[in-house]
């Protein structure tokens, strides 16, 4: 691999705690390689923050490989950054030119509100899954062999596609509406596709909904930037099949 | 006087466990409510564990440092999980599945534990299937497996290079279950700073809420740790950024011996290092090694031209290529286990034939371009063309690549700038997993009275080495199967116990030595970065503690390091306060106890004269490179007690391994 350097501006979000008011501070950083990660360009101007005996910015990460879903800034307008398919983490300098200013800011969301600097409280997404996100079987083993129930394997493939999702909140931020749509939708879809979720598929849509709708998110306007920016691909079509499984059980459910 | 005491169950083997459960104490429904358990991390291990037990009725405080259970590292694991269930009809079986683990691990794990972990193999998979984990089928519907090192079957259930995601999302939606129901009380962001013993049993913990700074005090009849593994103790490993020692380390500070630190996984396949501002490594899924063929060049000036830019690999004629895991050990070829196929890759860096362009030239080749063809070929017939054009077979291969491991190949285009599809894949070794961990017994308690530890964080199962697609496994059965029953038996004892206070001496001591030492780091006048003391610790585990360990080095590690930690305390510096979320402060905690930690893994490498598994020491091996066990002298566990903070003073603990069903012989998978 090539080892270029590039020198760069940073116009990053400073907010002590959730109750003051933030504001965008600058910084220059230099010798940034272009194989770095955009996180491992963070680590180093935190480093040279460190070493002037300065606060760091504070900024939620984890796994590095694209996976863990912690990692969640709004790069140049955009979430994750210029480019498809990727997480902040998956996001490389080599994206960028010698001289660039960089604005990074949290992900936007009333529904996400924001703790330190660039890092939010994502809560919200692990209770509308404690509402109904799961198949209420217990955890003896004595269930039937795994192979008891056929799956075809177009309805096992969608569903895998759906449940890759990682909860990054990528598409909350990027939606003008702040919909968590695509987030509930692609949790519905995955049980709504097998043959385990489906005894429980109206209950679980109804639940998941009503606190979707509690915790503040908005309505989806189809406008499809979620689907554009979320890093795992998760479809449209699993709001599409949310809003099915939700129309049907609203009229059909005995509850 | 410490006696280990493992608690092997007596019997024959296959029928251990299920005698254990029958006649292990319980405790009746209407007792459980008034049973308080704590577990500390969210992965596969503690997530099913808290599931499970607030499942029974107990009720369940569980702990993790992410901003949600769902991001434990666990979430990572690409490949797949193990499960003797033989649905390939290619001969396995439970006793398979149990060779092949002890075999895989170099004979330095307990028999009865690994052949439990087999017997609950094939549940684990009903369980997940019920649970709604989407697993990847066949066009029949039904569940599709795959081969993973050390074995010669196919038993491993994958979704996709997402396996781990998928099972802990599965354990996730159990855990969001009960929480959702009230029966485990989560405590996202908060991180357990030490663990809290009245009367020699584990009665809580002490944790920092990580947002608001606040010292927690939490009582419980039981404590659980599964805070995972401590492979960043290098700096630079496949884990996560946070993934930390502390739990399983205060633990042991506490009393609990911490076993075969000196057990380290270094694993074949990851992207080599680009820089010296690189935070972590990328594994790619070994899965990998079922497709792609692993090579150097075999003249040393191909390789040197390749490193100056001036060749590229596909310009390097076949007869010219070193498929060096092929050629020295045609039996497994290119799925050794991963110790072997680590070593060979150094091996071969060593000798200069290595190919990437940094600062050591260390890296080889993973090629998938014979398997596209071959693959290609086969769509192509299937498709009825029985003469199929170059171009056709490798269009339809490569579908089928994507198809299989998509995801893995976009990542590492991502990460290098370079398309797989079209070059082979540049990898190399690196740190991915412990073996070693807190030292349990059968019931996975550990010497402490109520404090068990299951999954990474303990060091039952893998003995020196551990097979691909067996750390889901082991996490899950823990948590899910083996636990629950284990817990119960110690928590019959505790119905009468009442609620356990914290405003006894003991939690305040804890506390007031937690605030302690965090008012000591953020007061600290010094100069540098954590960061900077832990890349330097990490730079001397990987030269003299990493693949390759010999005398001098160790002992030359354990004295630098006692050097490095001196400095670290006189001269780190902690930026911001005790009250807000304070990202460096928590590093400076977790490092301080890596450095302890890094000391007992050489000391442990020192006294452990033999090579087995993940520990090679040079001056044991054969004329071929390959290890040399010393079956007679070294054939115990190595656990090791804590003797204050000179960690050069800890006592060292042996428990003779027994292998009454297994005949132990030399590894050979040639």
């Amino acid at each position: 691999m090539a080892t270029k350097t590039i020198n760069i501006t940073l116009k990053i979000w400073r907010q002590k705690n959730a109750k003051v008011k933030g504001s965008l501070e600058s910084y220059k950083l230099d010798n940034v390689s272009t194989d770095s990660s955009f996180l491992e360009m963070l680590d180093q101007l935190n480093e040279q923050l460190v070493n002037e005996q300065k606060e760091p910015v504070a900024f939620d990460h984890d796994c590095r490989e694209g996976i863990c879903g912690m990692c969640s800034l709004y790069i140049n307008g955009r979430a994750h950054g210029p480019d498809t398919g990727i997480t902040t983490c998956q996001l490389h300098m080599r994206m960028f030119n010698d001289g660039d200013t960089i604005y990074v800011e949290p992900w936007r969301s009333a529904a996400f509100p924001i703790i330190k600097d660039l890092v939010v409280d994502r809560s919200a997404f692990d209770r509308i899954q404690q509402a109904g996100g799961f198949v209420s079987v217990n955890t003896s083993g004595r269930t039937m062999d795994a192979n008891a129930i056929p799956v075809p394997k177009a309805d096992a493939d969608k569903a895998f596609e759906a449940a890759a999702c990682i909860g990054c909140g990528a598409c909350v931020a990027t939606c003008k509406n702040g919909s968590a749509m695509l987030f509930v939708g692609a949790k519905v879809s995955q049980y709504a596709l097998l043959p385990q979720g489906k005894v429980e598929a109206k209950e679980r849509v109804l639940n998941m909904v009503r606190q979707m709708d509690e915790e503040g998110f908005g309505n989806c306007t189809n406008t499809g930037a979620c689907e554009i920016e979320c890093p795992k691909g998760i479809s449209l079509e699993n709001i599409a099949r949310m809003n099915r499984e939700f129309l049907f059980a609203s009229l059909t459910s005995e509850k | 006087m410490i006696k280990l005491d493992s608690k092997i169950p007596a019997g024959p083997l296959a029928e251990k466990w299920t005698d254990h459960k029958n006649h292990m104490k319980l405790v009746a429904p209407n007792n459980r409510p008034k049973i308080d358990i704590i577990v500390v991390g969210t992965g596969l291990a503690g997530a099913s564990a808290a599931a499970s037990l607030g499942e029974m009725g107990y009720n369940v405080k569980a702990f993790c440092f992410q901003d949600s259970p769902r991001r434990a590292h666990s979430i990572a694991a690409q490949g797949g999980i193990n499960a003797a269930k033989n649905y390939q009809n290619d001969g396995d079986s439970v006793y398979r599945l149990f060779y092949d683990t002890i075999k895989g691990g170099d004979y330095r794990a307990r028999e009865a534990n690994v052949h439990r972990l087999a017997e609950v193999s094939g549940n684990i998979i009903d369980q997940c299937v019920a649970q709604g984990v989407p697993f990847a089928r066949e066009y029949g519907g039904l569940l599709d497996n795959r081969s993973f090192g050390g074995t010669q079957v196919q038993r491993t259930f994958y979704a996709a290079g997402q396996t781990g995601q998928q099972l802990l999302l599965g354990a996730y939606s159990a855990l969001s279950r009960q929480i959702g129901l009230g029966r485990v009380k989560m405590y996202n962001r908060h991180e357990m700073l030490d663990l809290v013993k009245i009367d020699g049993k584990a009665r809580g913990i002490i944790a920092r809420n990580l947002v608001t700074g606040e010292i927690e005090r939490h009582s419980a009849h039981a404590v659980v740790i599964a805070s995972g593994g401590y492979g960043n103790v290098y700096f630079l490993s496949t884990n996560a950024m946070g993934s930390n020692v502390s739990a399983a380390w205060k633990v042991h500070k506490r009393g609990a011996l911490f076993a075969n630190p000196c057990y380290v996984q270094i694993h074949p396949t990851c992207i080599p290092v680009h820089g010296t501002n690189q935070s972590k490594l990328t594994l790619m899924s070994e899965s990998l090694r079922n497709s792609g063929r692993i090579w150097v060049p075999k003249k040393k000036e191909d390789a040197e031209a390749i490193r100056a830019g001036k060749l590229k690999p596909t310009q390097i004629a076949e007869e010219d290529r070193d498929y060096y895991l092929e050629r020295r050990y045609p039996a497994f070829g290119n799925l050794v286990p991963r110790d072997v196929a680590s070593r060979a890759a150094k091996e071969r860096c060593d000798e200069g034939y290595g190919i990437e362009a940094n600062d050591t030239n260390e890296g080889v080749y993973l090629d998938f371009a014979s398997e596209i063809m071959s693959k290609g070929r086969q769509a192509a017939f299937a498709q009825g063309d029985h003469n199929p054009s170059e171009e056709k077979m490798k269009q339809l291969g490569k579908k089928w690549v994507e198809e299989k491991y998509g995801n893995l190949f976009q990542m590492y285009e991502k990460i290098t700038d370079e398309n797989p599809y079209e070059a082979p894949m540049k990898i190399y070794p690196a740190v991915h997993y412990t073996m070693g961990g807190v030292w349990v017994d059968y019931n996975l308690q550990s010497t402490i009275e109520g404090c068990f530890v299951c999954g990474e964080a303990n060091f039952s199962d893998h003995g020196a080495n551990r097979l691909g697609a067996s750390a889901l496994m082991q996490g899950l059965a823990d948590g899910y199967f083996v636990l629950p029953y284990t817990i119960s038996d110690y928590l019959a004892n505790e119905i009468r116990t009442g609620k356990i206070s914290t405003d006894s001496p003991e939690f305040v001591e804890a506390e007031n030595a937690v605030k302690s030492t965090i008012d000591m780091f953020l007061n600290n006048k010094g100069t540098k970065s954590v960061d900077h003391f832990h890349k330097r610790l990490g730079l001397v585990m990987w030269n003299k503690v990493g693949m390759a360990r010999n005398e001098q080095g160790l002992k030359e590690a354990i004295a630098e390091i006692a050097e490095i930690r001196d400095d670290f305390y006189k001269n780190v510096f902690v930026p911001g306060s005790a009250d807000e979320l304070n990202p460096e402060l928590e590093k400076a905690l977790r490092v301080a106890d890596f450095m302890e930690l890094g000391q007992l893994m050489a000391m442990d490498a020192l006294q452990r004269k033999e090579s087995c598994g993940g520990h090679f020491r040079e001056e044991y091996q054969d004329e071929e490179g390959e290890t040399l066990r010393d079956d007679e002298n070294f054939k115990f566990v190595g656990a090791w007690e804590y003797k204050g903070m000179d960690v050069t003073q800890a006592e060292l603990h042996k428990e003779d391994l027994n292998y009454e069903f297994i005949k132990i012989a030399a590894r050979n998978y040639k």
